[in-house]
């Protein structure tokens, strides 16, 4: 199968926490600079840092196109409230949010709460799923078109176009409808690491980017093709699903190799998800496995965010940009939009059309 | 004296057939208000929360403006555009979870550097429990049980890093929440955020004082100010705490006008913008309990009984015994010769300062000295200018005669409130 969208590149500017704003900052503009889909931020009730949502909403004013994902998870918080924010996300960015969906797996993690013991990963992602399903339920349930100050009547909504959810999960329900209004993207686009076989099925169902780990072309060829497949027994379109790899990336120590074609290749370990190499390495590696249609894109998480960051957009993107492999501005100004996504039309509203 | 913004929205108060009056929910409405807010060295902004969308009459509540966005997420953004307001957010006690709401708090504060408040609410009935899986519902002991209990419990969080940044395991055992763990945050630049309550009740007031930094309440006049006051004020003693330790900020609504006659007319307008005929019917059927679209709004009041105990409306807080309220209408309407209209504009109003703005300033002024108040939550009726006139033209005068701080003399919320950093108990 050979790439049917242009390439698409995303990376994670976690790393070790800083709990001020200027950090993630830095971080964020740098790759808006290099004209990357989206950053990510990952998150974990169990591990230092701050709240990932809450960087993201306060990096969202003083960017003005990347994409904002930040990991939310799925299994001590509340479905209504997690909607509510992702919503609300893509309300202050305009139209720039995502979320990466995750599970809380750990004992340490659910004393935090003490409400329910440790759950195994199986039952937690068929819960995730639940959740993204109801989110997006939730992010539909008002039409784009339900608010409309009618002075005849006195009217600020039109209630028909707004619709209950009535949703029965296996540990939650909602009724909705939402309280946030239709965001700018419709639905924000979930993004699932789909990386064990629990969440690869998630993913499959309701992601609208999936992150896979491989070492070779052919073993990415593979999963995507699964995933898509598995998407497509849902009854989901494969052209509204995007397929990132996923890469953890040591730019360190080795000196940027001026010329293609250099001798000492990039080393790909560790399950297929550690990068060594240069700069210039990982852009050939990018172009090759892009071009023989092995995935959309690549999700890149630097280990040193401030070195390698730097090193990925200045050296790594502006050698894709100058082989023309790669976009050198963002032409939307939505994260869908950067990730070829249309924008979906509500299911309610689609219902009665 | 202490002043805070309210962004407005969700009921009646905001007129939005004004043609004025713009989006409630673009973020540009909220960078709008926040900078008039800040521009008027305001303590701080705040945001209420809605959880479930009113029904009346078994159907959405269609008339009010409804629909926001998510309070926390939209102060973080806020914190990236404003650089000493405060930043205050609704959270309900009920419907969330200790460790995760102490944790997007603190977040808060450290990327506002300080600025961020918390208004504990306890609102609660089994039809806004529908939309969590905690569903169901608390009564009022329990809500304020629940809510006494899950505030210490954030601030053993934001107390388990020592002020040197050590992080140190915490357990919370007690009737509510057994939790315990690292928190993943260390303690923010106000130690702990400020924590505000509101609600009238006894159990609110009592819950305030042995907790709360501020309370927003309601009260329109000199009077039930004063007595407020005192009651709460007195029960802090109670609770080894100052009477600086509170401070007492009612939610007041402010028309400006050249003159006192100017603004009493705008006033006047305002209010039946409020209460439109269809508005005028809703509030009827909220005391009568039942369907009144076969009744003329600027005819008489129904001549029927009310219903007691009727589920007409839905997510709304409900004050009183109907019958009482329909007597106390029936003499007004009686007395003033009232339509439906004119009389649902005379009993639901919450104009509070009207006038010239040196009227304005001066009433405030009073308010604060005869200590009805410490400061005010003000209520805008339109989204997002109705400050402007407050802060251009009142905020001034409040400035010349030493009333109001003309600089932020501090960066932190609790310093503009004069609170003390709080004592750390590790
Ligand atoms: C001034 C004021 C503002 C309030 N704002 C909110 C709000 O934004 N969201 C909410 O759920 N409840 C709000 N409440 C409701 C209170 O939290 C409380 O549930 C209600 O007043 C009943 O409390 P009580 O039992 O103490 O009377 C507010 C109450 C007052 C007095």
């Amino acid at each position: 199968m050979s790439a049917r969208t242009s390439l698409h590149l995303a990376a994670e500017i976690g790393g070790p926490p800083h709990y001020d704003a200027g950090h993630y900052l830095r971080l964020a503009g740098l790759a808006e600079d290099g004209a990357l889909d989206y950053v990510t931020l990952g998150d974990s009730f169990a591990r230092p840092g701050l709240d990932a949502l809450a960087v993201l909403a306060r990096v969202a004013p003083a960017t003005d196109r990347v994409g904002l994902v930040p990991t939310v998870t799925t299994t001590h918080t509340e479905p209504f409230h997690v909607s509510s924010a992702v919503a609300t996300l893509d309300w202050v960015s305009r139209g720039r949010a995502g979320w990466q969906a995750d599970v809380s797996t750990t004992e340490a993690e659910a004393r935090l709460f003490g409400r329910r013991p440790a759950a195994p990963p199986a039952a937690l992602w068929q819960e995730a799923g639940e959740v993204a399903d109801v989110s997006g339920r939730l992010w539909d349930s008002w039409e784009d078109d339900a608010e409309i100050r009618d002075a005849a009547t006195g009217r600020f909504i039109d209630r028909d176009k707004l619709h209950y959810v009535d949703f029965e999960g296996s540990t939650f329900t909602v009724k909705g409808p939402a309280i946030v209004p239709r965001p700018p993207q419709g639905r924000p686009v979930i993004v699932i690491d789909a990386t064990t076989a629990p969440a690869r099925e998630a993913a499959a169902r309701h992601a609208d980017v999936a992150h896979i780990r491989a070492t070779t072309p052919e073993q990415a060829a593979a999963v995507r093709e699964e995933v898509l497949r598995k998407a497509a027994a849902h009854g989901r379109d494969a052209g509204s699903l995007r397929v990132l790899v996923a890469l953890t990336v040591d730019l360190g120590d080795v000196e940027t190799a001026p010329e293609p074609g250099l001798e000492s290749g990039p080393q790909l370990a560790g399950g297929g998800t550690y990068f060594r190499g240069g700069p210039v390495d990982l852009a050939d590696l990018i172009a090759q496995w892009h071009r023989s249609g092995a995935a959309d894109g690549f999700h890149l998480t630097p280990i040193t965010p401030e070195r390698d960051l730097e090193r990925i957009v200045n050296g790594t993107v502006a050698l894709l940009q100058h082989r023309s492999l790669f976009r050198t501005f963002h032409p939307g100004g939505t994260l869908r939009e950067h990730l070829g996504l249309v924008r979906p039309v509500g299911r309610y509203a689609a219902k009665e059309a | 004296m202490h002043l805070a913004a309210h962004f407005p929205g969700v009921n009646n108060t905001t007129v939005w057939a004004d043609p004025r009056s713009r989006s409630q929910i673009d973020f540009s409405s909220f960078e709008q208000l926040a900078r008039t807010a800040e521009r008027g060295k305001f303590d701080f902004f705040f945001l209420a929360e809605g959880l479930r969308l009113r029904e009346h009459n078994g159907r959405i509540h269609d008339l009010d403006v409804v629909g926001r966005p998510e309070s926390l997420t939209v102060l973080n953004a806020l914190a990236a555009v404003t650089d000493r307001l405060g930043l205050a957010a609704t959270v309900n006690a009920t419907f969330n979870e200790p460790y995760e709401l102490a944790r997007r708090i603190a977040t808060l504060d450290h990327l506002s550097a300080g600025r961020a408040a918390w208004n504990v609410v306890t609102s609660s009935d089994a039809f806004t429990g529908e939309n969590f899986r905690r569903g169901g519902y608390l009564d009022r002991t329990d809500r304020y049980t629940r809510a006494a209990e899950f505030v210490a419990t954030a601030r053993e969080l934001w107390d388990s890093w020592t002020p040197e940044g050590v992080s140190r395991p915490f357990a919370h055992e007690g009737p509510q929440f057994t939790v315990s763990g690292e928190f993943t945050v260390p303690r923010s630049p106000q130690g702990h955020p400020v924590v505000i309550q509101a609600g009238d009740s006894g159990e609110g007031r009592e819950f305030a004082a042995s907790t709360a930094d501020i309370i927003f309440t309601r009260h329109g006049t000199l009077e039930a100010g004063r007595d407020f006051y005192a009651d709460v004020k007195g029960r802090l003693a109670a609770y080894g705490r100052e009477a600086d330790s509170l401070k007492i900020m009612p939610g007041v609504t402010v028309v400006v006008g050249d003159s006192d006659a100017e603004a009493q007319e705008k006033a006047a307008e305002i209010r039946r913008q409020q209460v439109s005929p269809q508005n005028a019917i809703l509030a009827a059927e909220q005391i009568w309990g039942t369907d009144l679209s076969a009744y003329d709004p600027d005819g008489p009041l129904p001549g029927i009984d009310p219903v007691p105990d009727s589920e007409i409306t839905q997510g709304r807080v409900r004050h009183g015994d109907p019958f009482a309220i329909v007597a106390r209408w029936r003499a007004l309407a009686e007395a003033k010769g009232l339509s439906l209209r004119g009389t649902v504009i005379e009993t639901t109003t919450r104009q509070s300062f009207i006038g010239s703005p040196r009227t304005v300033a001066a009433e405030l002024t009073a308010f604060v000295d005869e200590r009805a108040a410490d400061g005010f939550i003000l209520v805008p009726h339109l989204t997002p200018g109705g400050l402007d006139d407050v802060v251009d033209r009142v905020v001034p005068l409040l400035q010349e005669s030493g009333a109001f701080r003309s600089e932020y003399t501090g960066s932190t919320l609790r310093s503009h409130l004069g609170l003390p950093e709080p004592v750390w108990k590790g």
